[in-house]
């Protein structure tokens, strides 16, 4: 097994087509990594990409270090001014990116090129990092086939073919290497805790907050990506009970409102007279609420339940999480209101005085009966002249005021904003609640999909002997908000492609984003240890994971060198065609022995079968002629023959 | 350290040919086998193999499936083109190997002709440091020729031969040794300057003049043309008669050279003097006739009377 060092390959020009391919590679991974970086680097890698191609078309060389050196400079310099460093997953990846493409300037060896596509499998995997969606992944996939091409293209002396042909060969390898690559995927033992750091926070996503404030939500109400997706143990409730609570806010400074987490209070008594048991699959938001269907019984592994039922997680949601619970859908919660009733009746002084005067004038009517408070507010705004729409007029200081006043057009946020500022006022407790609301439900999987824009605001009011009751008014407004979900109710105010069809489109599709979010990204350490079960082993250790690894790379190596040690014989059609016959007449018992020449077989088969004696003699002098008559047979007659053997029927032998 | 290492490697192959696959000559064709065939993967491969372990714990640690499905996928593509490169090498076939001529010390053109039943890219044969690289389609043979430099006349074994490839990715080296047993020819050296060998002027008998026996051209008839110069087929074709003109006759007399007639050289000179008055023999289309020990070729002139002259005295002791 030893072999010389091969000789030093003289320095080979660099075909242009294998820079073409390693430019469309980059361009490849720019592409993908796009979305997660500053939109000025992305620009001046495209352009420093493109001039140079342009360039290296034009005449072949190094781009010189003068040019270079300071664009090297610039580069880092401006990721650690954007980013604050050079480390971590963000930084890194622009950092790899900018230098794949800095590589590109001077690329003019095979080696150089042999760099640049390792980075850039490199980048495309970082792109997976920021999002491992279905879609995404495909897409990256497809990225290796230029990389792949580009490797390809650098061995000396092929073929020539065009440069579409040339990505063929490379989506084959990828092909035939799937099934070594989802066994490995399968059986490579995850970790169960990270190395080192974990990824660091996310932010670019919008998502609930733990604050409020009217004309927030606009940004989440228009971002169409699953929140959640929620299974019901029986019959899912009815989409005008599918509230998801997530934050109870308390505190209004006339600006926003805002939760409190207070960690060391138990939860306020909760009355059950229905409850439903679900799962909730929820994507990651980088935040430690979960939501919940109305209010929940208790929490989940791994998260606690505050005063007010609010469930929190003990660190962020950064990866999918799962979590099972049960939630009461008829219910009083807190029915004797605590010692400390203010803080439900809290308003900032000197703020939205025409509301807080209407509040109170409703309680002077009223006397005593709150439900009649919240009847009128109710109906004040159904019958106010209220619009709802996503894109209401912007507010001043006194922001209730002017809602309730003049603009009147908002939506859930300054609805449940305003509706809980006029029950303080007039003196009933009254809290905003946030979370999602409605959601499709996808039949063929019997799940429900909650995108953010099914993000919504209600309010809860205490009343006596109830205790807090949920309070949508939204609903007095758009009924359809609540009934049919938030794509309805925005009607026409939102882009083509959320339009009737291609939305119910999207949701069908969902389970395929669903079944890949569960499948794929959610396999975790945990679901790789029950990987066995069916087959009686609880748990599958790393050890038992590596020899079934060992085993079946093994089996793959196997195929592999079958296929590779695989001698094909040259085919000879005259022969095919008398095992054919053959074949036929061993139906009849007739079986040629070992040893026995054709001429003999066939006279002994016309021999057996009286019937069709003529037709045999016929074959077998039609064969030996082809055989022997001359050294290369005519096609045509070798076609005729076969095509006799073809049509030749065994009769049945008469006894 | 490289010289070291192939001294070692030289005195395993002598000592453990089993082990280290020495091949010995063997005759043609050869045809490239799975025994025959090794692999390893290049330095651009190990490279790889630490890129794709980085990528595998860098998704491991992010937890990110998506990633760790990239990382699977290119890992087994880079392990089955481990499979491809095998394929590329396995059922080659080395038909036969033509060798050109050449003098010492200059470089013998070999042509090697490979043979296969399906297209093959990008195989590459060394012959020590020099390489060249070929692609065979399924129907033709591949013609690939090499230079083989030469030391001194006479009959050279062919070296071993290294077949390799890297096809597809690079990422490993397949190779086989190929070590046909066959010997070139070396023409000898011709001296750089001498004597013209002595000429035999006034032998009328090479005076006269003949008529070359070579058909130079063909020419119109013209009256007085013997009747069985006519070409007839091509004349068939033409509205005149065609006669076939062959080459006129030489003026200048034959050399008729001689091993005895070179008195007080040793036999390498001699070797080269005659080697020599070959090639002006040949250069002045003179015809010559040479005499060696063992050998006696008669009179006669053209390029295959003069490979087999050549041919007479590159293969003397």
């Amino acid at each position: 097994m030893i072999g010389r060092k091969p000789p030093k390959p003289a320095q080979v020009a660099l075909t242009q087509r294998a820079f073409d391919l390693l430019c469309l590679s980059a361009t490849f991974v720019l592409a993908v990594n796009a979305s997660h970086l500053p939109w000025w680097l992305n620009a001046a890698l495209a352009v420093i990409l493109g001039g140079r191609w342009w360039q290296r078309r034009r005449r072949p060389g190094r781009v010189p270090q003068a040019i270079k050196l300071p664009l090297l400079t610039l580069l880092t310099l401006a990721i650690i001014a954007y980013y604050g460093n050079l480390f971590g997953r963000a930084p890194g990846t622009a950092l790899g990116i900018g230098l794949l493409v800095l590589k590109l300037l001077e690329t003019e060896t095979l080696r150089d090129v042999r760099v640049g596509v390792g980075f850039a499998c490199f980048t495309l995997m970082t792109a997976l990092l920021f999002d491992q969606g279905m879609v995404s992944t495909l897409v990256v996939a497809l990225g290796l086939v230029p990389a792949l091409a580009t490797l390809r293209a650098l061995e000396p002396a092929q073929a020539p073919s065009g440069m579409a042909r040339s990505f063929m060969p490379a989506l084959g390898l990828l092909a035939a290497a799937l099934p070594l690559a989802l066994l490995a995927f399968v059986l490579v033992p995850r970790l169960g805790s990270p190395l080192w750091g974990a990824p660091g926070r996310d932010q670019a996503r919008t998502g609930l907050s733990d604050r409020m404030s009217p004309g927030a939500f606009t940004e989440l109400l228009t971002d169409d990506h699953p929140a959640m997706r929620v299974t019901f143990d029986g019959e899912p409730p009815p989409p005008d009970q599918r509230y998801f609570r997530a934050f109870v806010m308390s505190r209004y400074d006339g600006v926003s409102w805002s939760y409190a987490d207070v960690a060391h209070a138990a939860p306020v008594p909760l009355e059950v007279e229905q409850a439903i048991g679900y799962r909730i699959s929820l994507l990651p938001t980088h935040r430690r609420v979960l939501p919940t269907l109305d209010v929940p019984i208790d929490a989940p592994a791994g998260a606690v339940m505050r005063r007010d039922h609010v469930v929190v997680a003990g660190r962020p949601v950064d990866d999918a999480l799962n979590y099972a619970l049960s939630s009461a859908t008829r219910y009083r919660l807190e029915p004797q209101l605590d010692a400390r009733p203010q803080r439900w009746l809290q308003l900032p002084a000197r703020f939205n005085p025409r509301t807080l005067t209407l509040g109170q004038s409703w309680r002077e009517r009223h006397g005593s009966d709150d439900a009649a408070i919240v009847r009128e507010a109710l109906a004040l705004f159904h019958d106010g002249g209220f619009r709802y729409t996503l894109a209401p007029a912007p507010l001043g200081r006194d922001a209730m005021d002017d809602f309730l006043f003049d603009t009147r057009e908002g939506y859930c946020e300054h609805y449940s904003s305003a509706f809980t500022v006029l029950m303080r006022a007039a003196g009933i407790p009254a809290r905003v609640v946030t979370g999602y609301q409605g959601g499709y439900w996808n039949k063929l999987g019997n799940y429900l999909l909650v995108r953010n824009s099914d993000a919504h605001a209600w309010s809860e009011v205490w009343l006596a002997d109830r205790g807090w009751v949920r309070v949508d008014p939204t609903a007095a407004v758009r009924p359809e908000r609540v009934s049919l979900g938030a794509a309805a109710a925005a009607g026409d105010q939102l882009d083509w492609y959320r339009r009737d069809w291609l939305q119910q489109f999207r949701n069908r599709w969902d389970i395929v984003n669903r079944w890949w979010d569960q499948g794929v990204v959610a396999f975790d350490a945990l679901r790789q240890r029950g990987l066995l079960t069916p087959f009686g082993i609880r748990d599958t250790d790393t050890r038992t994971l590596g020899v079934l690894l060992a085993i079946g790379s093994s089996l793959f190596i196997a195929i592999g060198l079958a296929w590779a040690l695989r001698r094909r014989q040259p085919r000879d059609p005259l022969r095919e065609a008398l095992r054919t016959l053959e074949r036929k007449l061993a139906r009849q018992r007739i079986v040629r022995r070992t040893g026995e020449g054709p001429q003999h077989y066939l006279s002994r088969a016309a021999r057996a079968l009286p019937t069709q004696r003529s037709q045999l003699t016929e074959l077998m002098q039609q064969y030996l002629e082809l055989c022997y008559a001359s050294d290369e047979p005519a096609p045509e007659s070798v076609h005729a023959f076969r095509r006799a053997v073809r049509d030749f029927r065994v009769g049945n032998v008469v006894k | 350290m490289r010289g070291l290492l192939q001294r070692l490697q030289r005195r395993a192959e002598k000592r453990l040919p089993a082990l280290t696959r020495y091949r010995r000559p063997e005759p043609l064709p050869i045809t490239l086998h799975r025994r025959r065939i090794y692999i390893v993967p290049s330095g651009f491969g190990l490279g790889f193999t630490v890129l794709l372990l980085v990528m595998l714990v860098g998704a491991l640690n992010y937890n990110n499936n998506a990633a760790l499905l990239l990382t699977c996928l290119l890992g087994a593509a880079s392990a089955a083109s481990m499979l491809v490169a095998f394929r590329n090498l396995d059922g080659l076939r080395l038909d036969h190997l033509r060798a050109g001529h050449a003098i010492a010390g200059e470089a013998i053109e070999l042509v090697c002709s490979f043979h296969s039943d399906r297209p093959r890219s990008a195989i590459r044969l060394d012959l020590d440091d020099e390489s060249t690289a070929f692609a065979v389609d399924g129907t033709d043979a591949a013609r690939v020729s090499l230079r083989l430099p030469t030391r001194r006349r006479g009959w050279q074994p062919l070296p071993r031969l290294r077949l390799w490839t890297s096809w597809p990715l690079g990422m490993f080296r397949a190779w086989s040794w190929l070590h046909p047993a066959q010997s070139v020819l070396v023409w000898p050296r011709p001296e750089a300057t001498g004597p013209a060998p002595r000429a035999m002027a006034d032998d009328a008998r090479h005076m006269q003049l003949h008529r070359g026996e070579e058909l130079a051209a063909l020419r119109d008839y013209r009256a007085g043309d013997p009747q069985r110069h006519i070409a007839w087929k091509p004349s068939a074709r033409h509205d005149d008669l065609l006669v076939k003109d062959f080459e006129q006759p030489r003026s200048q007399p034959q050399w008729s050279l001689d091993w005895r007639q070179l008195h007080g050289l040793d036999d390498e000179a001699r070797i080269a003097r005659l080697a020599r008055w070959l090639n002006e023999a040949q250069a002045q289309r003179r015809s010559f006739s040479l005499w060696l020990p063992g050998n006696d070729i008669g009179s006669g002139s053209g390029p295959q009377h003069y490979v087999r002259c050549m041919d007479a005295l590159a293969g003397l002791p």
